[in-house]
């Protein structure tokens, strides 16, 4: 059953598995430059876990010891999370012994992968939802350790390569988009964070888009819950 | 490093740990034995196309409208992935060519 599993959510892990592994090389790139060997590397990709932030934790080691400062930092960068949570208490509570690592585990990327992806029939969910998170783990603790280990080696410009996970956003996006005819929430989500990003800067904006976007949902609550916006089981 | 081993150590545990914090709250808040209010379940259903939103807009972030190249490798990669996966639908080709010419574009072009 579990092998089953793992063989079904294989292939929908393949865009984290490039996207993931380019920037986990970055990150590790960056880290090795600033004089941390690969056992940091290793370390923070497996306890942290969390890719803009673990860029920012870079920034962190690399000042002045300050831990209230790193608290509010990460606590700033990662409130998004919040909101990931929340559209996952229903799938992640059939999850069982596996949904303290699957909470753990909860990236964007991961998070964006769960929304869309359903299990094949005859697959169990819980877990095809946790063998897709532990892929995407693996595959960033692979891109760190490649990149700590063969940083100052590389003969390319990797310059540019981190696009792969906005391609990788846009195109569930799409998928999203094509899966509903209720775009309302897309168009808040983009133009409630745009605006933010305008007026705020690009160091705050991410806080008053939640603000703002939980806002205009609640608004609309009642003109949003008439229409269905199940989206239909296809694969990203 | 600038720190010490034990400063990293200590600075690396208080991440982890606050970021463990953003992901845990929500399930802390609403445990898998009680019911979700329904406002919340509601929540949960529309919030995933409002976030993939914000998340396109947070990779835009550092780009610069006002500066040289003005945003344009962005803007020409992101629509080339648009319109190449409501095409093909092909995750390999919309992601790994969107990015092989976005790379082209910020290395060779601009």
């Amino acid at each position: 059953m579990r092998r089953k599993a793992f063989k079904a959510a294989l292939p929908y892990t393949l865009p984290v598995f490039m996207g993931y592994l380019f920037l986990g090389i970055a990150f590790g790139v960056l880290l090795s430059s600033k004089g941390y060997h690969a056992g940091w590397a290793l370390l923070m990709s497996t306890t942290i876990y969390a890719g803009s932030m673990q860029f920012v934790a870079i920034e962190i080691l690399t000042s002045p010891f300050n831990l209230i400062n790193a608290l509010i930092v990460t606590l700033t960068v990662n409130a998004r999370h919040l909101f990931y949570g929340l559209s996952m208490l229903d799938k992640f509570n059939i999850s069982g012994k596996l949904k303290p690592y699957m909470v753990f585990s909860l990236t964007d990327e991961t998070y964006s992968l769960l929304c869309s992806a359903e299990p094949p029939e005859g697959i169990d969910q819980k877990w095809f939802m946790f063998f897709i998170a532990v892929l995407d783990q693996s595959y960033w603790i692979l891109g760190g350790l490649i990149g700590n280990v063969a940083g100052t080696v590389l003969t390319f410009d990797p310059t540019g390569i981190d696009f792969a996970m906005t391609a990788l956003f846009i195109v569930i996006f799409v998928n999203q988009w094509e899966s509903t005819k209720q775009h309302t929430p897309a168009l808040i989500g983009l133009g409630v964070t745009l605006i933010c990003l305008v007026v705020f800067g690009a160091e705050y904006f991410i806080i008053f888009s939640m603000i703002g976007i939980f806002l205009c949902l609640t608004l609309l609550r009642s003109r949003l819950e008439m229409n269905d916006l199940k989206a239909k089981e296809e694969p990203i | 490093m600038i720190l010490t081993t034990s400063q990293a150590l200590l600075s690396i545990a208080v991440i982890a740990a606050a970021t463990i914090l953003t992901r845990t709250l929500p399930f802390v808040i609403f445990p898998a034995g009680k019911k979700t209010p329904k406002f919340v379940t509601y929540l949960g259903s529309v919030l995933p196309f409002a976030i993939i939103s914000m998340l396109i807009i947070y990779c835009f972030k550092s780009v610069s409208i006002t500066t040289w190249p003005y945003g344009i490798p962005e803007l020409i990669a992101g629509v080339f992935v648009v319109v190449i996966h409501k095409w093909r639908h092909n995750l390999l080709l919309s992601i790994g060519g969107g990015t092989l010419l976005y790379m082209i574009l910020v290395q060779a072009v601009f």
